[in-house]
């Protein structure tokens, strides 16, 4: 098992800059989710590192190997593709055991191996059938087939879900998981899904446009998110950001105005301090939804504050219910208990938790 | 399906025209078809069946005229040679064109200049080539006459003028005409190949020879078919370009199907055997397309 | 898109290298192959009689000697008629031109309505009329030639655009009806709903959207047309020949002194508008080439 080390990979197209210097270290057996939206890099990156793209610049080594000119063979890695990219005129069986006689594994081997690897993802039935005789879902399965009886040292998952209907690939993803919690093995996984990043990563490289903005836990990620970017990116619905001015009223707070009046929201002692002094200066203040509340919504912590806004939209979603109204001349949502009294129209009593609230620099977007 | 059902009531005089306007449309544009596509070939067929030879005469004669067209010595060399062209010229073309097809597909520079080079040829009438031809394989002065003066003053090319090679002539034209046609349909066939397949045969350690031979080729299977199938047509309808290379000489030594309907309808006025031939040449393409069809019509209905 | 996966890290070499060298090699060969009828016929049509007869096949000719071009274009006897191919090239424009445009609309309006307002029976009106792409024409020559001469066309380039207008509609109802097919059928309901009625759709919504089939579809009509040889030499006489019959009588003219060097620039003369045709708007010529192959 190894892990994957890039350093300082570039890659150019001419004049345009697809990656632009990244540098990460992912651990033996680690379960890496790369994230971002299209055209962020994340897929380029993973070429990369199975060696279907070369590189401008920069170094991929997995494990203690260089392998920046090792051609893909030879990199020991297996790969999930988004269009499952089975040989059409082969059949399931031969799909699977073809790298194997590209390495001439003998065919007592090979039948074992596929045996083992069609029980595993329960496509013994299969076997013999044509790719175009399968459904999405089966075409995955024969997909991750062929990856896993390579058994290789690292597998690399391009978007293996994104073809798949909603309710298949809640199924695909928690089996995906498992599979990992039974072989160990160190995975790479594309996707521009947060929830399907937040699920199964130990580890997510939040990427836009050829940076990698945060790599950390899902924890640490949505809990801790680096600079706006991340913040609004994962999560859904997405982070409220409000902008707003520092003032210093009995204690610093965050001033957001609009035509219905100024709202000021204090800052606990945490955020306080990061701002301590700056009274005046703007800032961007970002609630998750799930912080904002209607009275009595949320356990009693000390930094509960009340504001009153007349509501817009309802969205009831079953267990919660979205309250859309607007602050400062952008959209809030709040997610309340569908038992909260709301009215489009009427003011609404809302009760946000400051402890969670984050604060990023308005020009730079960096986290304060 | 239907999109015009389903509309509410119709209003008025004005909306029954509307709701009849696409078939009025298109029953005289069909009405030509039928008239001068199967109505033609009834004709023809009857004509067959019929002992007409400067005019045609509607006196029934059963297969008279096809036992004569068979007993027809010329019809014998006009089959043969039908038979050794399209057999070559098929062969010639789907090799070249695979070959150049695969190459082109390297990832070349000038690959665009190269593709329109090969497939110019086919915007040239069969006549400009082969007079081309006939010119570059004229014995005293094409190239037979620049070898000669090579410093060989013993070769001799005069395939178009030998009754025993003149129809590979013919070949050579036709493949040079119709080969850069054949490239560009498995070219944009290679290029209709996922790229995720190629990388995931990277992956499993294919190499490049491996990759064709056993993956993408075999999915080039459509591709072929219709390839064979448009050669096979363009071979059977061939008349053009033999009238320019060699007018079916020497003798008619390089007579194939197509002129020798023409020679005996127009030139021989022996309307029954042409009809005759005609109906075979029919008979030929129907037992090549019909299947094809039948089977892409079953393809899209699934 | 295979060829660029070639971003694909390989092992390089020596070998690779030369390998490469060697498949470049052979497409230049092969280009060559390709090139060389038309400069051989390019550089004889501009050489004198006696250049051809003493120089080599494949030599530039050693001044621009213009003469042979003006014979054929203005000069040339085609048969007892001595005007070069001129009026036979005119003939071919004024055939090519309502031949192309009639079977171009015909075709687009047939397509149309066997699509977007599919009908009982409608698919096998098709089926029916695509037959017609695929017939050896030689079998309906005879039906024809006693025909026009029912219609007293016979022999006129009247009756030659007729022949072509109807043999064309096969294809040319095929092109439209491949890409009216891919039209979402929303579309037309959409317009409906609008009020547009059947021509409204066709002109207004349709037509715009299909300007390139209607590309692909002339190019690929007037290259047939232009080149075709049989209808014409079956269906014309003398004067009313189109270029390409004059072109061949040209060439088989055995009277007098042969003037390949005249020959070959008639050859050119009868090949330059579908070779311009090509050269501007190849991507169209090959995708009708292409449309015209998925069934025929």
């Amino acid at each position: 098992m190894s892990g994957v080390t890039l350093e300082n990979v570039w890659k150019r197209f001419g004049t345009t800059e697809v990656l632009k210097g990244i540098d990460l270290a992912f651990e033996p057996g680690e379960f890496v989710v790369l994230v971002g939206p299209s055209g962020c890099g994340k897929s380029t990156l993973l070429n990369i590192v199975a060696g279907l793209e070369t590189l401008t610049e920069g170094e991929v080594r997995i494990g203690d190997r260089v392998v920046t000119h090792v051609p893909p063979k030879d990199r020991d890695i297996a790969m999930v593709f988004q269009s499952y990219s089975l040989y059409p005129t082969k059949s399931v069986r031969r799909n699977i055991t073809f790298g194997m006689e590209m390495r001439g594994v003998d065919k007592a081997k090979q039948d074992k191996s596929v045996a083992d690897v069609a029980a595993l993802l329960h496509i013994e039935p299969l076997l013999d059938r044509k790719p175009a005789q399968l459904s999405g879902g089966q075409r995955q399965r024969v997909a991750m087939a062929r990856a896993l009886v390579r058994d290789p040292d690292l597998f690399l998952f391009d978007e293996p879900l994104s073809n798949l209907d909603a309710k298949l690939r809640i199924e695909m993803r928690t089996e995906i998981k498992k599979l990992h919690q039974r072989i160990q093995k160190s995975v790479i996984y594309v996707t521009h899904d947060q929830i399907e990043a937040m699920t199964l990563a130990s580890r997510i490289a939040v990427m836009d446009q050829g940076h990698v903005r945060q790599f950390a836990t899902p924890d640490e990620i949505y809990e801790n998110p680096a600079d706006l970017f991340v913040a609004s990116f994962m999560g859904s619905p997405p982070m409220n950001i409000l902008s707003g001015r520092i003032v210093d009223e009995g204690g610093l707070a965050v001033e957001v105005s609009d035509e219905a009046g100024p709202v000021r929201f204090p800052l606990p002692d945490p955020l306080a301090r990061s701002v301590a002094g700056a009274a005046g200066r703007s800032v961007k203040l970002g609630l998750r939804p799930e912080t904002i509340t209607g009275r009595d919504g949320q356990q009693r912590v000390a930094d509960l504050f009340a504001f009153e806004r007349r509501i817009e939209v309802i969205e009831p979603t079953g267990p919660d219910t979205m309250l859309i109204t607007s602050l400062g001349g952008e959209e809030l949502i709040a997610r309340v208990r569908p038992e909260d009294r709301a009215q489009v129209g009427q003011p609404f009593a809302f009760e946000v938790n400051m402890a969670k609230a984050k604060l990023f620099d308005a020009e730079s977007g960096r986290r304060l | 399906m239907s999109s015009v059902e389903g509309s509410v009531k119709p209003r008025a005089a004005g909306w029954r025209l509307e709701r009849w306007l696409p078939q009025l449309v298109v029953s005289p544009i069909f009405a030509l078809s039928l008239f001068f596509v199967y109505g033609f070939i009834a004709w023809t067929v009857y004509i067959s069946f019929t002992k007409s030879r400067m005019l045609p005469v509607y006196e029934f004669i059963g297969l008279a005229q096809y036992e004569r067209l068979w007993a027809t010595p010329r019809w014998h060399v006009a089959l043969e040679n039908l038979f050794v062209f399209g057999g070559l010229f098929i062969f010639g073309c789907l090799l070249i064109g695979l070959l150049l097809a695969i190459f082109l597909d390297q990832r070349i520079r000038a690959e665009g200049v190269l593709r329109t080079i090969y497939l110019y040829p086919m915007a040239l009438s069969f006549i400009v080539t082969g007079t081309a031809w006939k010119w570059i394989l004229n014995p005293g002065l094409g190239i037979e006459k620049l070898v000669r003066d090579m410093g060989f003053p013993n070769f001799t090319f005069d395939w178009l003028v030998n009754p025993e090679m003149a129809i590979y002539t013919v070949v050579i034209a036709g493949i040079w005409q119709s080969s850069g046609y054949v490239m560009a349909l498995f070219l944009a066939g290679l290029r209709s190949v996922d790229d995720d397949i190629l990388k995931a045969a990277a992956i499993d350690g294919a190499g490049p020879i491996r990759t064709y031979a056993g993956i993408i080729l075999p999915m080039l299977g459509p591709v072929l078919l219709s390839a064979v199938i448009i050669l096979t047509h363009l071979a059977v309808k061939s008349f053009d370009l033999i009238i320019a290379l060699t007018g079916g000489g020497p003798g008619y030594a390089t007579d194939v199907p197509a002129t020798f309907m023409y020679a005996y309808a127009f030139q021989r006025s022996e309307l029954g055997m042409a009809a005759a031939s005609a109906v075979m040449m029919l008979a030929t393409i129907l037992a090549i397309m019909v299947p094809y069809l039948y089977s892409e019509l079953r393809e899209k209905d699934r | 898109m295979s060829g660029a996966t070639d971003g694909i890290v390989r092992a390089s070499g020596a070998g690779s290298r030369f390998l490469r060298i060697l498949l470049f090699a052979l497409l230049i060969l092969f280009a060559l192959y390709y090139l060389l009828p038309f400069f051989v016929m390019l550089a004889t049509s501009l050489k004198t009689l006696d250049e051809i007869r003493t120089g080599s096949l494949i030599s530039l000719p050693s001044s621009l000697n213009l003469q042979p071009w003006v014979e054929a274009w203005s000069g040339a006897c085609v048969g007892v008629r001595c005007d070069g191919l001129q009026p036979y090239f005119w003939n071919s424009v004024l055939i090519a031109i309502p031949g192309v445009a009639i079977s171009t609309f015909l075709g687009a309006i047939a397509g149309y309505a066997l699509t977007k307002w599919r009908f009982r029976g409608a698919n096998i009106i098709f089926a029916l009329m695509l037959f017609g792409a695929f017939i050896p024409f030689q079998v309906v020559l005879l039906p024809m030639a006693r025909t026009l001469g029912f219609l007293g066309i016979a022999g006129t380039l009247a009756g030659l655009i007729l022949v072509h207008v109807v043999y064309g509609l096969a294809f040319t109802t095929l092109f439209f009806r491949n890409f009216f097919v891919s039209v979402p059928d929303a579309l037309v309901h959409a317009a409906k709903l609008d009020g547009a009625g059947f021509f409204a759709i066709f002109f207004r919504i349709l037509v715009p959207m299909a300007i390139p089939t209607f590309g692909i579809t002339v190019i690929w009509q007037f290259t047939q047309i232009w080149n075709d040889f049989l209808f014409g030499v079956a269906f014309t006489v003398g004067d009313s020949n189109p270029v390409t019959v004059a072109l061949n009588n040209v060439v088989n003219t055995s009277t007098g002194v042969k003037q390949y060097n005249v020959d070959m620039a008639a050859a050119i003369i009868a090949a330059l508008p579908t070779l311009l045709v090509y050269v501007v708007a190849g991507r169209y010529f090959l995708r009708g080439l292409a449309a015209g192959a998925v069934k025929g």
